[in-house]
């Protein structure tokens, strides 16, 4: 399907991406196939975007990456990931972490009963470097995130959705990571705070050279913020490409903004018609 | 109304609350960290105080094996150090296969470590009642006596002031360190501790540990003051509703809810028992557990389940 499959994660050249998944298979419970064939590369210092509809397989690639499958019963069967050519299976979430891969889950997942602060702190258990250099790291994350300096003694659970988003991708930054796996930032939030936030995403993309794969059902945004799509649907890859090509591309403009030729088209005549034409790669 | 009866009553009462706050303190631990209620609390303290009993003892195993028998301070780190190992164990042969499950599933896991630990408690130092002494002074503090009249035993004032050491320790503990932040942490949201790198694994190990040593530490008091046998393990069941009351995540709520139990049950058993044939200290507790399920679920300092709107 892509080339980048055809590379052998082996050697490892200067140029191969940061992130390689080659063509997995995911089954949760030891039945449920959920993932049949899934890839996609990231390159160093790269925004690459993950778009499907509900169920289409992005968050269970995304755990596939930060090896969190496990404590969910979720298996990799097949294909392999690599991570700067090193094979990712072999290694717990804390080894992962460590190497500088780090995922924000769906549905932010703050520690509730933890502040502000102590919350951004976890992000640091896995460093093993200092204090000053730990205060560093919380005085770069209120940096980017002034809005959680100011509620940083507040009891996480009482924040507002926007300032949990923040705090959990400021809590992945106090890893220091190379790559953040962002599951669904935009889930909840009025469209103001989405905007706020991947313009977060950009600067730190930009400035502190972390590399992104975001899952994300809003696609507009994503499309605009990322270099590179890719297109998940029923647990296959059915299209990938240059993010402002994918955006243009008219079956994904009828399929997941409802826009058409004709105008706006209704949502259960795009059913329909998603039904009769597939994508197959 | 007799007042130094009263003042008697209720500073005895508040002694044998500290007794069932050491026990509760245990489970508070596990349960906040990882949600389980760990059924096998009380037989945890009963197995700490028969190892202890057996490196101070001369007819103990570890005086056979090796010819000599520990001094006291030895023997509460040697005992401590198998509560770790045995916490390694249980992580290692149970917990571990049981991730993810339901808490039910976990609560089953652990009746069967109590009656597991039991009998390896009962095969290897026997089921006969062995006196613990450790030095903890015993009988009436002389000088309330002389000087008040007031009776109150030394074992209970050294037990309470154990018990505020441990508390706070345990607090700056919890507070203030990057594993205690991660204990939390875990006990909010294990699949967000994952993902940051915290090791459930090692957490989990860590937690049992502790609460391993908090059932030492209540297996010395309760074994110093009515002898190592198996009714220890069964003080887990009034550590229930001291758990019910105070809460089942704060560690403050076990000391508080077991003071009100200590009390109540005293003042009840001499106030409210003649006019009901007596009898109440054996019951008094679950029903004020059960008034509280009726009013106050999550206990007078349980963690409130916050819910934004």
């Amino acid at each position: 399907m892509n080339s980048v499959n055809a590379q052998e994660a082996a050697e490892r050249p200067a140029d191969a991406p940061l992130l390689e998944v080659n063509n997995i298979e995911v089954i949760y419970d030891h039945v449920i196939l959920v993932l049949k064939g899934v890839s996609l590369a990231v390159p160093e210092g790269g925004v690459v975007a993950l778009r499907g509809a509900n169920g289409a397989g992005k968050s269970t690639t995304l755990k596939a990456i930060s090896n969190l499958l496990g404590a969910e019963r979720g298996d990799v069967t097949k294909g392999s990931i690599t991570y700067q050519g090193e094979n990712v299976h072999a290694l717990n979430p804390a080894e992962l972490v460590k190497r500088g891969v780090i995922q924000v889950m769906e549905g932010r997942h703050c520690f509730e009963h933890l502040t502000i602060e102590e919350n951004l702190l976890t992000g640091a258990y896995t460093r093993g470097d200092g204090k000053a250099a730990i205060q560093a790291s919380l005085d770069k994350v209120y940096h980017y995130f002034p809005r959680l300096r100011e509620r940083r003694g507040s009891q996480a659970g009482y924040t507002s959705g926007g300032e949990q988003q923040m705090c959990a991708i400021g809590r992945a930054l106090m890893a220091n990571p190379t790559m953040i796996l962002l599951d669904e930032p935009s889930m909840g939030l009025a469209p103001q705070l989405v905007e706020e936030i991947f313009e977060i995403v950009h600067s730190l993309n930009e400035k502190e050279r972390v590399s992104f794969l975001l899952a994300e059902q809003n696609t507009t945004v994503a499309l605009r913020y990322a270099s590179y799509g890719y297109i998940l649907e029923n647990g296959r890859v059915v299209m990938d490409g240059d993010a402002r090509q994918l955006s243009e591309n008219e079956d994904v403009k009828e399929f997941y903004l409802g826009l058409s030729s004709e105008g706006k088209k209704s949502f259960k005549d795009v059913k329909h018609y998603r039904r009769r034409k597939r994508w197959l790669a | 109304m007799d007042w130094l009866f009263l003042t008697e009553t209720i500073i005895s009462g508040l002694m044998a609350g500290v007794m069932y706050s050491l026990v509760a303190l245990g489970f508070v631990l596990i349960f906040k960290a990882s949600g389980i209620f760990n059924f096998a609390q009380g037989v945890m303290a009963l197995f700490a105080a028969l190892a202890l009993y057996d490196f101070l003892a001369p007819e103990g195993w570890f005086n056979q094996l090796f010819g000599f028998t520990l001094p006291v301070p030895i023997a509460i780190v040697a005992t401590a150090g198998v509560m770790v190992i045995l916490a390694w164990l249980i992580e290692r042969l149970v917990l571990r296969y049981l991730i993810n499950q339901e808490g039910i599933i976990l609560f089953m896991a652990t009746i069967g470590l109590a009656y597991v630990l039991e009998g390896t408690g009962d095969l290897l130092f026997g089921s006969d009642v062995k006196p613990l002494d450790i030095g903890i002074p015993q009988g009436a503090w002389d000088y309330l006596l002389d000087t008040h009249g007031l009776y109150i035993e030394k074992l209970e004032i050294f037990a309470a002031i154990t018990a505020a050491i441990l508390v706070t320790v345990l607090a700056i503990f919890f507070q203030k360190t990057r594993i205690g932040r991660a204990l939390r942490a875990v006990a909010d949201d294990h699949q967000a501790a994952l993902s940051v790198g915290i090791s459930l694994r090692a957490i989990w190990v860590i937690v049992w540990a502790v609460a391993g040593f908090v059932a030492l530490v209540a297996g010395i008091m309760w074994g110093s003051k009515s002898g190592v046998q198996f009714s220890l393990s069964l003080i887990a069941l009034k550590a229930l509703p001291v758990l019910i009351l105070g809460g089942f995540t704060s560690v403050p709520g076990a000391i508080v809810g077991g003071l009100i139990i200590g009390v109540g049950e005293k003042l009840a058993e001499i106030y409210v028992g003649p006019m009901v044939g007596g009898a109440i200290e054996n019951w008094f507790a679950y029903m004020l557990a059960l008034a509280f399920l009726l009013f106050r679920p999550q206990g007078l300092f349980g963690e409130k389940i916050i819910e934004r709107v």
